[in-house]
């Protein structure tokens, strides 16, 4: 039992650390740390950057362009871009679609799409959740047709993440009606600018626009978007969900926003003292504190796992609810702690006239409310429940 | 980075797993938990054979061990039977007699039984407003006071006890015959005794003996959490096996999702148990030891009581009854939050320590 990192890992630490003080511009970690909703352009600067180190494709094997990190490297980086408020990296491309096509996709697809998704030529969207299929993915209606060397597609996609910026879309679709639930889905690449797709904005909880809804009549791709085999999308889907899930216990970001609770905790007044004063505040900090100090633990725990197992287990989910549940709860102080000046509208209360604190702890009610997708994407807290359920208590 | 146990550490918790399911049974474990004195004299010796007492304290003391990790693999082992023997006053009176630069040859040899004697009815946890005090007399000391819920103190042969001393916190050593001391079983089984002390001859062994004191607190409290880690892991399985033979309404209740989703919830606060407990052992003589064992035990209490009142409720009646092992798992569960400082004194700790930095 050694909780220590390696010589090797300090020295990863530091030429991160190193890396990211001279490598982040200010323009961009300013507006993470203000929680500002992210442009295209900034998205891709940083994208680029970490491209033009080999920084980028964190998890994929060196053959396709990644940087050959073991699991405890990745999670150092995370923690250290987290620090240095980094943008996160937009995963369609890079944690979902690259390890599936590397699973799964032909030599010409590799060929083709991977170093496309590096030098950000494409810029992948997730056809996933439908306005039926939610929790319950299988039941998804999507329909994909064979016509000669095309697929026809028809049917919704909704919730689909920066959709608004994509190139390409991967669709999960029905490609056999008769045959069981899982059984007739098929994985579909699509590119957004063929015709019959259309790109709605979903307005969410806060006023920001991160998610759409997307259309599909009559849009015609070629026979071979489709990767692996007919009516076996669902083993992909499946796939991909496990790689979704490591690094979902999101502890870098959790730390930081436990800082910035503290520091606004140690700034704002409440009853002519500081509000970490105040008994009933302070004990609920204290206690997020505590379950994110055993929270990261059990983040390393599983990492170690996955290092000596080759691949994260079903158990990653406990990071997932706890990971969340714990952010949530941090973003529920943050919020409570500016009291009444939470309450402007993103936007209007500026720099300038702010009446107290840091000048990043405007859009707290927003981030509150926007957060509260966490536990709800990625398969619901309660669908990880279910995964435990079956995977570990064999209930 | 290396989550696994060390050889020997591992082949300790085997070797202890094994003999403890073999002897603590539950019906045994509940006689000797509950009928004076409150624990098995004769296991008693054989823990002490098998090296138990030498695992807690360090090679220069004496022992093989005495790191929070070995302390964790006996106090899991331990947790995992409710084992009532006084070992965690053994485990303290170790940590004190190494400060005090003590010979603890009789305590390894588990000749001598020692318990330590801090809590007091008005001080349970602060150290700093206990009420028992020494004077000086003649080349010695006499102590005046009463300790309270002194665990092992119902067979101790020795105390360390802490007195105010010219107004610091000091340690002594009282011998069992030179107080006054009562002894009775605990709701959760085993043992522990009032001690009172009036102008009882004492032996200083530390004048100013805070940071000695921390520091076996420190160490109880790994302990406590290690047990606690131990006696929740059974808790859940038990509690997971009774789901799938359980029937009502025709099928096994473990089919009801209201149940499993409560199964999971406790298997993952167990998880963050277990972590936090790691976190507080790697920590321990460290400089940031206070403030892990201060979130171990916090979160701990929160754990324990949590599965020990799911694990009742999800069962049912039957873990009502004294004659089902999970009753008494529960019990342990939930007063251990009482030693060594509970959930909210030490929570209160992390916000001081937050309210300064």
């Amino acid at each position: 039992m050694d909780l220590s990192f390696s010589a090797e890992d300090i020295a990863f630490r530091e030429e991160v650390r190193a890396y990211l003080a001279e490598n982040l511009p200010t323009h961009i970690s300013d507006a993470v740390r203000a929680g500002d909703e992210l442009t295209k352009e900034v998205m891709e600067e940083w994208h680029a950057i970490l491209n033009a180190n080999g920084w980028l494709a964190t998890t994929w094997p060196t053959e396709f362009g990644g940087p050959g990190w073991t699991p405890v490297q990745r999670h150092i980086f995370e923690e250290e871009c987290c620090r240095a408020y980094a943008p996160r990296i937009v995963p369609f491309g890079l944690s979902m679609l690259g390890p599936v096509l590397q699973a799964f996709g032909s030599k010409e697809q590799q060929d083709h799409y991977l170093p496309r998704i590096l030098d950000g030529t494409d810029w992948w969207c997730q056809g996933y959740s439908e306005p039926g299929a939610g929790s319950d993915l299988a039941s998804l209606k999507t329909r994909a047709v064979r016509e000669g060397d095309e697929w026809v597609i028809n049917g919704q996609k909704t919730w689909t993440t920066l959709g608004q910026h994509a190139d390409w879309i991967f669709c999960l679709c029905r490609t056999d009606p008769d045959a069981k639930q899982q059984s007739g889905i098929s994985f579909i690449l699509v590119d957004m600018q063929t015709p019959g797709i259309e790109v709605r904005p979903i307005k969410l909880i806060e006023g920001g626009h991160e998610v759409n809804e997307v259309f599909f009549t009559d849009v015609r791709v070629p026979y071979g978007n489709l990767v692996g085999e007919e009516n076996k999308g669902w083993t992909i889907a499946k796939y991909l969900l496990t790689h979704e899930r490591t690094g979902i216990a999101g502890v870098g970001f959790s730390m930081q926003s436990l800082e910035e609770v503290k520091a606004l905790a140690r700034k704002v007044q409440r009853g002519g003292r500081p509000l970490i004063e105040d008994p009933l505040f302070a004990s609920r900090v204290a206690q997020a504190e505590i379950d994110l100090e055993a929270m990261k633990i059990t983040n390393l725990r599983m990492l170690f796992k996955a290092q000596q197992q080759g691949a994260p287990g079903p158990e990653t989910s406990i990071l997932k609810i706890k990971g969340t549940v714990i952010n949530q709860e941090l973003k529920d102080l943050a919020r409570r702690a500016l009291g009444p000046a939470a309450a402007p509208f993103p936007g209007y209360v500026t720099d300038g006239n702010l009446m107290f604190g840091p000048a990043d702890s405007a859009n707290n009610a927003a981030r509150y409310f926007n957060n509260r997708k966490t536990s709800i994407f990625g398969g619901s807290n309660e669908i990880q429940r279910n995964i435990l359920t079956k995977t570990m208590l064999e209930l | 980075m290396d989550f696994n146990l060390t050889e020997d550490r591992q082949m300790l918790a085997d070797t202890l797993n094994r003999f403890l399911a073999e002897q603590y049974a539950v019906e045994h474990r509940n006689k000797v938990a509950y009928d004076a004195p409150f624990y098995d004299p004769s296991k008693w010796d054989q823990l002490v054979e098998l090296g138990v007492l030498f695992a807690l304290a360090p090679e220069d003391a004496g022992g093989f061990g005495g790191t929070g990790f070995d302390i964790s693999v006996v106090f899991e082992a331990m947790g995992r039977q409710l084992t009532p023997e006084p070992v965690l006053g053994a485990l303290m009176a170790s940590r004190l007699l190494v400060s005090a630069g003590e010979d603890q040859e009789a305590l390894l040899a588990g000749a001598t039984k020692y318990a330590v004697g801090f809590t007091e009815i008005d001080a349970p946890y602060e150290l700093e407003y206990i009420a028992c005090t020494a004077s000086a007399k003649g080349e010695g000391y006499t102590l005046s006071g009463r300790k309270s819920t002194v665990y092992g103190g119902q067979i101790a042969d020795t105390f360390l006890i802490a007195a105010k001393l010219d107004g610091k916190v000091a340690l002594f050593e009282v011998q069992a015959a030179d107080a006054n001391v009562t002894g009775y079983a605990m709701m959760d089984g085993s043992g522990a005794a009032e001690v009172q002390l009036d102008d009882s001859p004492a032996r200083l062994l530390m004048a100013d003996a805070a940071d000695a004191m921390e520091d076996a607190i420190n160490a109880g409290i790994v302990a406590l959490c290690a047990e606690a880690v131990g006696a929740m892991d059974v808790t859940h399985a038990t509690t997971v096996d009774y789901l799938k033979q359980r029937k009502q309404f025709g099928i096994p209740i473990g089919k009801f999702q209201v149940l499993q989703h409560r199964a999971v919830d406790m298997l993952t606060e167990i998880e963050q148990a277990r972590s936090i407990t790691i976190k507080a052992a790697a920590e321990l003589g460290g400089e940031d030891a206070s403030r892990y064992a201060s979130m171990a035990k916090n979160l701990i209490g929160r754990a324990a009581r949590l599965i020990a009142e799911e694990a009742v409720q999800m069962h049912g009646g039957i873990a009502m009854t004294w004659e089902y092992p999970i009753s008494h798992f529960a019990k342990r569960l939930v007063m251990l939050d009482a030693q060594l400082g509970d959930t909210d004194y030490h929570l209160g700790r992390i916000m001081a320590a937050n309210r300064a930095a």
